[in-house]
């Protein structure tokens, strides 16, 4: 086998003496079967970056763009200048949240494996990314996630039932059964509806922010996508626009290192960070500890004072480590090694904000173990009351004429027509 | 093999006798595909001719088109067809024309896989059956098998084509054939006929459709997974309709279509996408175009309905049994 292409083309002319091209395909370090060794990463320590002003210009910036804000050193202690200094009852909410998170999402992983509904997608270990930006925002700015926040809706007080029921598409779904599991919509909790279509919701959190710069309002946008996802067209048109319009927005890149099966050395990791991709385009540029909740929250409340003091948008690169599989649908140990989730280095963001508020004294390890109890059960609870308004297939969902509702704001005279038929047709054949 | 197999057996043999093949997209390489359909390709013929993409799908056929322009035949996996849009502008104003507008000075010899349609759960965003865009399109070919032979067969063939190629895979029957009855159980390939796949290269060429049922009573148009779920309907109802597999879209079988419809008299078509300027609208008027003295019955069209795919009431969207007896009922009726 030949590690090169063979082609006719272009065969003459090339000249004799010249050493061949090479196409550089990446590889990741680890693949399954190997040992996962991170040792070799550069992880500066807390408290080492500078904080500069909200409304300093990104040129003077730029070692942001390639450092790593850290707020949480090894011991728990907040350190430096990115220090957001919380008070203990919102650490403690933080923690909540970002517990309550996971436990939601372990039941509907289990409600997925049970047959209760076709799909769903875990954000394990990266928490702190949209838990911590959701305690930086005002409730009211506009978030438009992808499909691994569902953190923010839980940061922001969404019922979790209403987000069953949306798992489960049942009749109680305020979309009526027509979305993918976990792609949530929720207006009144700021929440924009999500797209299976990768990086759209980018150019559109600009958009917005553009709209409510131009209305002078004080609301402002944050988006979120991942760093696979930064290879989009979107993503560009999204920066491009940003800058020109200094638009009050927030462009977070979660960088979980994954993208289903690619690592993110396919969509640039290799040769820079995700955050410097800010730097091309004249905008701010952050890199922090996705796993430290402290650095997320500090970041974003900067980010989002920038914005508001219209000094313009702001690129954050949540440097974080996908646990679980991309989705139900994926086999992680089909393609990376077995133990690199327990290697990572940047540890567990719950545990991390844990042992910081045992070290504060404000927490101790049976409240949290009491905390994880107590959330088991509301998940359970919630999921048995979500349950009696239906689960996927088990012919508890909307009527079946609600499928040509809100196509457009009145229907015409087609889809009625369709809709008529359809009901005539499954009469005829007696359902 | 299955359809999956099929696949990956096309593309294993056209990389093993032409070395200009070179397959990439996101996920193909190293883990085969999400669907394991380029499972291997990577060990066997290299990371120069098999490799992951960045998510881009304007990029993975922009990139295609220049290597095409190198002398090379891409074959770019869009990883599902709803996802084909972000690439649209590279395909319809760059790949399409390249050969129109440079006088043939230089062609852009891709075929472009990707999975599609519904039925699967997979919301709106993975189920969708956009091939009656790229027929609008003058310059791609659209080709859609329903079997595991003509999958093989006619990928081979598209690869070998010099003309850019939208191969759009019915993901609801990689693994077997679909009767359209949600609450059964599901059917693999095995003991199929059409599963029986050499192993070798063989080529089922492009522009051919099959007759999957001869018959004499009406005449269906379909493609893809609807293929079967056709066949299942005509056998519950016991009559006896001509099942044409069309295979291709464009090119076209137009003769076949002709001899058909003139020897039953009735025209049925049925297609999984939204049915305004849906490909059966053009497939009905080329049939009252050409056959409208041998029709005895208006021309009946199953189709999704012109809404998104709805997640929960997917097996309403979907042209299931119930919708095609009744269309069957109606066109037999006078
Ligand atoms: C336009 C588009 N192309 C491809 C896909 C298929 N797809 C879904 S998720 C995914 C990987 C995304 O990875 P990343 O952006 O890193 O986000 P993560 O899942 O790691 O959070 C892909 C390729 C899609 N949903 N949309």
């Amino acid at each position: 086998m030949s590690d090169r292409i063979d082609s006719d083309a272009g065969r003459e002319e090339a000249g004799r003496n010249l050493p061949p091209l090479r196409l550089h395909v990446p590889e990741p370090k680890f693949r399954p079967g190997d040992s996962a060794d991170f040792s070799d990463f550069d992880i500066p320590p807390a408290g080492a970056q500078a904080r500069p002003d909200e409304t300093a210009q990104p040129a003077g910036m730029r070692d942001l763009a390639y450092g790593l804000v850290r707020v949480l050193d090894e011991e728990g202690a907040a350190v430096g200048p990115w220090d957001p200094k919380l008070p203990p009852e919102m650490l403690l909410k933080m923690l909540r949240n970002m517990a309550l998170t996971r436990a939601f999402d372990a039941r509907m992983f289990r409600a997925q494996r049970q047959g209760k509904t076709s799909f769903y997608m875990k954000s394990t270990g990266e928490e702190a990314v949209s838990i911590g930006a959701a305690a930086a925002l005002a409730s009211d700015d506009m978030c438009f996630p992808s499909y691994r926040q569902q953190g923010i809706l839980i940061a922001r007080g969404w019922p979790i039932v209403d987000m069953m029921n949306q798992i489960y598409s049942n009749k109680g779904d305020r979309l009526k059964g027509r979305q993918l599991p976990i792609m949530y919509s929720a207006r009144d909790a700021g929440f924009f509806s999500i797209s299976g279509n990768l990086t759209t919701q980018y150019p559109q959190a600009v958009g917005w922010a553009m709209a409510s710069a131009a209305r002078g309002d004080t609301r402002i946008a944050a988006t979120w996508c991942g760093e696979g996802s930064t290879a989009e067209g979107d993503f560009h048109s999204a920066c491009t626009f940003a800058s020109v319009y200094r638009a009050p927005v927030i462009m977070n890149v979660v960088n979980n290192q994954w993208a289903i099966s690619s690592f993110s050395g396919f969509a640039g990791a290799e040769a820079t960070t995700f955050a410097a991709r800010a730097i091309g385009y004249g905008i701010a540029g952050l890199r922090v500890d996705g796993n430290d909740a402290l650095a997320v929250y500090a970041a974003t409340r900067w980010a989002a004072d920038r914005a508001r003091a219209n000094a313009g948008p702001t690129l954050i690169e949540h440097f974080t480590y996908r646990v679980e599989g991309h989705s139900t649908s994926d086999d992680p140990g089909a393609y990376r090694s077995a133990d690199e989730a327990s290697h990572w280095p940047l540890g567990d963001p719950i545990a991390r904000l844990r042992k910081h508020c045992i070290a504060l004294g404000i927490w101790d390890e049976e409240r949290h173990a009491a905390m994880d109890r107590e959330l088991a059960e509301m998940v359970r609870d919630a999921a048995r009351e979500a349950e009696k308004n239906g689960i996927l297939g088990h012919g508890l969902h909307h009527p079946m004429e609600s499928m040509f509702e809100d196509v457009f704001e009145e229907m015409p005279w087609h889809l009625r027509e369709q809709q008529q038929k359809m009901l005539d047709e499954w009469k005829a054949a007696g359902l | 093999m299955n359809m999956i197999q099929a696949i990956n057996s096309a593309l294993d043999v056209m990389m093993g006798r032409d070395p200009a093949v070179v397959v990439m997209g996101e996920d193909v390489g190293y883990f085969g595909g999400v669907f394991r359909a380029t499972a291997g390709l990577q060990q066997k013929y290299g990371k120069n001719r098999v490799f992951d993409t960045p998510i881009t799908e304007c990029g993975i056929i922009g990139v295609a088109v220049g290597m095409g322009a190198y002398g090379l035949r891409p074959v770019p996996e869009i990883q599902f067809a709803d996802y084909i849009y972000p690439a649209l502008d590279q395909l319809v104003s760059e790949a399409a024309r390249l050969r129109y507008r440079s006088a043939g000075e230089f062609i852009s010899p891709m075929t472009v896989r990707s999975p599609f349609g519904g039925g699967i759960f997979g919301g709106q965003t993975h189920s969708q059956s956009p091939e009656g865009i790229f027929t609008h399109v003058s310059g791609v070919k659209t080709v859609i098998p329903s079997t595991p032979y003509d999958a093989k067969g006619l990928l081979i063939a598209a690869i070998e084509d010099n003309d850019p190629v939208i191969f759009f895979e019915p993901k609801r029957i990689y693994n077997g054939p679909f009767d359209g009855h949600y609450d059964t159980p599901a059917r693999s390939w095995a003991g199929h006929a059409q599963a029986q796949v050499p192993t070798g290269h063989y080529r089922v060429p492009l522009g051919e459709a099959r007759v999957a049922r001869a018959g004499e009573a009406l005449t269906v148009l379909c493609y893809g997974t609807m293929v079967h779920v056709v066949e299942n309907s005509v056998a519950e109802m016991g009559v006896d309709a001509e099942i044409l597999d069309l295979r291709t879209l464009v090119p076209l079988d137009i003769e076949a279509i002709e001899r058909s419809v003139r020897k039953t008299g009735r025209c049925m078509i049925v297609h999984e996408a939204t049915r305004t300027s849906g490909f059966g609208a053009e497939l009905s008027a080329l049939v009252q175009e050409r056959c409208f003295y041998h029709l005895e019955a208006p021309i009946e069209r199953v189709t999704g309905f012109d809404t998104p795919y709805p997640h929960s009431l997917e097996w309403a969207y979907f042209p299931g049994p119930v919708r095609i007896r009744e269309a069957i009922n109606k066109i037999l009726k006078d």
